[in-house]
């Protein structure tokens, strides 16, 4: 057989498999693919999964069929002989195709990514304290954050603080009067800045359906976005190891409409008032004092030296 | 004061022709240097260690709930290490130096002693290094199996989350130490003197050192355990190093005398390959093996004593309350989240590079075929080994460091694919057309060709952001590095270890035994890491003892398959004992028929390997020409030419 046979042959199997498998995945198993559709991030996550999807299936087969047929069609039948002729040779059009394809492959990969990290507002990723790729609304978020009887309307973006600590984590509402709960609940059609930080060791927020991540980092402030675009239930997982109760540390959130969130948040607001007094006041950051990681180095409960900010501990206890 | 005494040393031909002073810690018996005194160096090391720690420090806080000082471990640790490697005689020849006198010279013991003892035979070493990274290996692997045992349930546990947790630590770290060496030691040391034309590495005594070291840093980071243990996985992150028990002691200095042992490797191997190539031998010629060795030794040597410094420093945090990690004195965390993955990028390439040079060694042999595009394939190896050098942040995509770097290391980290599929050209080019013969070392070869691949591509999803939102941090990552690292280089190891063992042991390994080897560990890897791909896209974390109820069915499916995979591994050890000592069968001397360099001397290898250093004057893949021009002069034995066909 020569060698256009083979290449037909191998290609026509590759086509058909490729596209077979792509079409089942596009619509069968891409509605599926997580994170879902919650928000605005999650489905541009996913979207962004099913596109690399597409692209990684045909590679995929490509290699498998290739190998395959190599298997089946060039296994040595008896006792081998050296092979010559053109397939000995070192084929640089092969060769030249191979590096092309990969290449633009790569790049292209590489772009798409970028454009959507970007069209996408970090893709819930966290981006640190200065982070670039805010959507609207979001500046005059961490603005009235400090505000504390702010409160919150539809339209507006609403800033959340995440706090992890081993082996939990709790939210802050600043816009409420700064209250802090287990409970994560967010408005639907919102746009949502979680501010993440840690007391004590790294976490990482990871609320899955919501296609957020963001590592907790004591005294650093981790900021995410996401745009809610369904009522429900999400999980949160701590997804960097944080000690011995790191595979404990879940709970999960909901998304409500946007009446039922302001009814919700001001009655935590006022239950929580009396505990809510003995928390420090909304910073970005805490210190942790002798019950953090790394504490007892400063046992009386004061902040460091170098730094200013807003002490958890024995005499702010978080709630 | 050294006692010495005359003894006679024979050439390699066999006739005495000169005497040397012999120091008794090298002679045969059991006053000499060996395993025994190194085990007592050890010990007799760790309780005077402990014990100045404890006299010099007795007044500094003991760490809370373990009853430890941790001047006084880490002090037993390293003098345990110093102990060790006196007791072994890694240390008579610099001591010798320093104080003045002459060194003794280093005999070369004959018989099973040899292997316990400071060798500097490059062929001793490498198959010291095949027991050594086989120890780490199964003990790697018990502790797997341990997790996946607690992972079959996520409400009744067989352990309790704090050991849990320190089994999940310790077994990451294991295995990551074990992968580092696993070819650059046993392989490496072994084969590429004889590879390259030479009769030894460059230097013998920093070989010997890197393997005594090593086996130091496995009893290192396993004396963790009675420490106490550490929690933080593999990667040691702060602040919860800083908050960890005296167990991350065993962690730190374990990676740091790792470390040691990996950059002498590096070194040696890298200046042996440049300086020891016989005449002949142009970088045109150099087997692709050495070409990935080369591109491994570079990572070894620069990116490994960042290592050893975030080790150092971490360390110093817990023993002389510097603050490099604390952020509250002024530290960063961040900072051993970069000093760590700046290391540990190029690592995961020290874990792959040797792998795709085994199957570049073996692919040939057994399609009959040259290696098709053999300067693509070496130049590939040289751009993964630097692109790796600039891809570390993409571990930090969430981490909060340096959104603005993030679509450049998406794309230096997509780059890398580009060299990497150039090993996949080689590969798929060399299988065109050929005369493929399926022996095991083949079956391994393409095994990993067929893992990787799903290792890489899985890579992809990683490197991209927004997807990197979904897949950091959990089962999928969990999956992709097992692809990469247990499917690519473990399955190249075990291809080589089945190719190199008839050479290396003068025995052939029972191929129907091997078989079963091979079709049970491919079979069951991928049944046990597949699922986790599944597993972690539904969103269960690395590194829990629990996990959402929905996901128990994937999670035994998983488990069972380890099991069955762990049992794979039984085969293969009963293979080496059936083969080596219950029924061994004589190895001829080209049982693959090669054109190897490496195969072209007797069974066994003469211990100066070549009568004399031989001209080479061929590449070794030219098996498409039955009349090829000779692999090489190798002098009294003649031209070598290609090994008969039968």
């Amino acid at each position: 057989m020569n060698e256009t046979h083979h290449l037909r042959r191998m290609t026509t199997i590759w086509v058909i498999l490729s596209i077979a498998a792509d079409l089942l995945g596009w619509f069968v198993l891409g509605p599926h693919m997580p994170p879902g559709r919650m928000t605005e991030t999650a489905y541009h996550d996913q979207l962004d999964f099913n596109i690399l999807l597409m692209a990684a299936l045909p590679v995929l087969i490509g290699v498998w069929v290739y190998m395959g047929y190599a298997i089946t069609v060039w296994s040595a039948k008896r006792a081998p002989e050296p092979v010559g002729g053109d397939a000995a040779r070192g084929n640089r059009r092969a060769q030249a195709l191979w590096i092309s394809i990969t290449t633009v492959a790569t790049l292209g990969a590489a772009a798409f990514g970028t454009w959507a990290l970007v069209v996408d507002h970090g893709s819930g990723g966290g981006e640190g304290p200065n982070p670039i790729w805010a959507p609207g609304g979001a500046a005059q978020a961490e603005t009235a954050a400090f505000s504390p009887n702010s409160g919150w309307t539809p339209g507006q973006a609403l800033p959340v603080q995440v706090i992890g600590q081993q082996w939990k984590f709790t939210y802050r509402y600043p816009t409420f009067g700064g209250f802090e709960t287990s409970q994560l609940i967010l408005p639907d059609n919102a746009t949502i800045v979680f501010n993440v930080t840690s007391l004590d060791v790294i976490h990482s927020f990871w609320a899955y359906q919501l296609g957020v991540k963001a590592d907790a980092n004591p005294q650093v402030n981790d900021v995410a976005y996401t745009e809610t675009k369904q009522l429900g239930s999400f999980m949160v997982r701590c997804s960097e190891l944080c000690g011995i109760w790191h595979g404990a540390m879940y709970n999960s959130g909901q998304v409500v409409t946007p009446s039922a969130f302001q009814s919700w948040a001001q009655q935590t607001e006022a239950a929580n008032a009396a505990n809510t007094k003995l928390l420090p006041p909304f910073a970005w950051t805490y210190v942790p004092d002798a019950n953090g990681a790394n504490g007892g180095y400063y046992p009386n409960g004061k902040a460091t030296p170098y730094s200013s900010v807003e002490v958890y501990g024995s005499k702010n206890p978080a709630s | 004061m050294t006692i010495s005494a005359e003894r006679p040393v024979a050439t390699s031909g066999g006739a005495t022709t000169t005497t040397e002073r012999v120091s008794w810690t090298q002679r045969p018996g059991i006053w000499s240097q060996h395993l025994g005194t190194a085990i007592v160096g050890a010990i007799v090391g760790y309780l005077l260690g402990h014990w100045l720690g404890n006299a010099i420090a007795s007044s500094y806080p003991y760490v809370q709930n373990s009853g430890q000082n941790v001047i006084a471990v880490t002090l037993g640790e390293i003098f345990g290490v110093a102990g060790w490697l006196l007791g072994i005689g890694a240390l008579n020849y610099p001591l010798a130096k320093l104080t003045g006198r002459q060194p003794a010279k280093e005999v070369d013991v004959q018989g099973w002693s040899k292997y316990f003892r400071y060798s500097t035979n490059h062929k001793t070493v490498g198959l010291q290094y095949v027991v050594g990274v086989l120890l780490f290996l199964f003990t790697g692997g018990l502790l797997a199996m341990a997790i996946r045992t607690e992972l079959l349930n996520p409400t009744t546990h067989y352990f309790s989350a704090d050991t849990y947790i320190k089994i999940v630590s310790e077994h990451g770290t294991v295995m990551m130490m074990m992968a580092t060496s696993i070819v650059v030691g046993p392989l490496g040391n072994y084969l590429v003197p004889l590879m390259i034309g030479s009769r030894r590495m460059a230097f013998p005594r920093i070989e010997a050192f890197s393997f005594w070291v090593f086996t130091a840093g496995y009893m290192v980071i396993f004396s963790a355990l009675p420490l106490g243990g550490f929690p933080t996985g593999w990667t040691g992150y702060a602040p919860l190093q800083t908050q960890a028990g005296p167990g991350m002691i065993g962690y730190l200095f374990g990676f740091a005398v790792i470390g040691m042992g990996m950059m002498a490797a590096g070194f040696n191997m890298a200046v042996t390959i440049i300086n020891y190539r016989a005449p002949g031998m142009t970088w045109s010629r150099v087997p692709i093996l050495v070409w990935s060795l080369l591109a491994t030794s570079a990572l070894l040597t620069l990116a490994t004593p960042t290592l050893f410094a975030a080790g150092v420093f971490g360390l110093l945090d817990k023993t002389a309350q510097t603050a490099f990690y604390v952020n509250e004195h002024g530290g960063s965390a961040y900072l051993w989240q970069n000093l760590f993955w700046f290391f540990g990028h190029p690592e995961v390439y020290i874990m792959a590079l040797p792998g795709f040079g085994i199957v570049g060694e073996i692919l040939p042999v057994f399609t009959r075929k040259p290696l098709f595009a053999y300067k693509v394939g070496a130049a590939g190896m040289i751009g993964v080994a630097l692109l790796s050098f600039f891809v570390w942040q993409h571990h930090l995509y969430q981490s909060g460091i340096n959104p603005d770097m993030r679509p450049l290391f998406m794309l230096t980290t997509e780059l890398i694919s580009i060299p990497t599929g150039f090993i996949y050209l080689v590969g798929m080019g060399t299988l065109y057309k050929a005369k493929i013969r399926f022996e095991i070392p083949m079956l391994f070869a393409l095994a990993l060709y067929f893992n990787f691949l799903i290792g890489g591509v899985t890579g992809v999803f990683l490197s991209d952001v927004p997807v990197n939102v979904t897949v950091h941090g959990g089962f999928f990552v969990l999956s992709h590095f097992h692809y990469t690292i247990m499917g690519g280089l473990l399955f190249a190891f075990m291809g080589g270890l089945y190719y190199w063992l008839p050479k290396m042991t003068g025995r052939m390994l029972n191929k129907k035994i091997g078989l079963w080897h091979f079709w049970t560990m491919f079979v069951f890897f991928n049944l046990t890491f597949f699922p986790m791909f599944i597993i972690g896209l539904l969103g269960q974390p690395r590194r829990v003892f629990t996990y959402a109820k929905n996901l128990q069915g994937l999670n035994d499916f998983s488990s069972v398959s380890a099991f069955l995979l762990g049992f794979s591994f039984l085969i293969f050890a009963f293979n080496m004992v059936y083969s080596l000592w219950i029924n061994p069968q004589k190895a001829p001397a080209n049982p693959w028929d090669s054109r190897g360099l490496e195969w072209q001397t007797a069974n066994p290898v003469p211990s100066y390997n070549f009568e004399r250093i031989p001209v080479v004057l061929s590449d070794p893949y030219r098996y498409s020409e039955p009349g090829a021009p000779a692999v090489a002069d190798l002098g009294d034995a003649g031209l070598v030419h290609a090994a008969p066909q039968d």
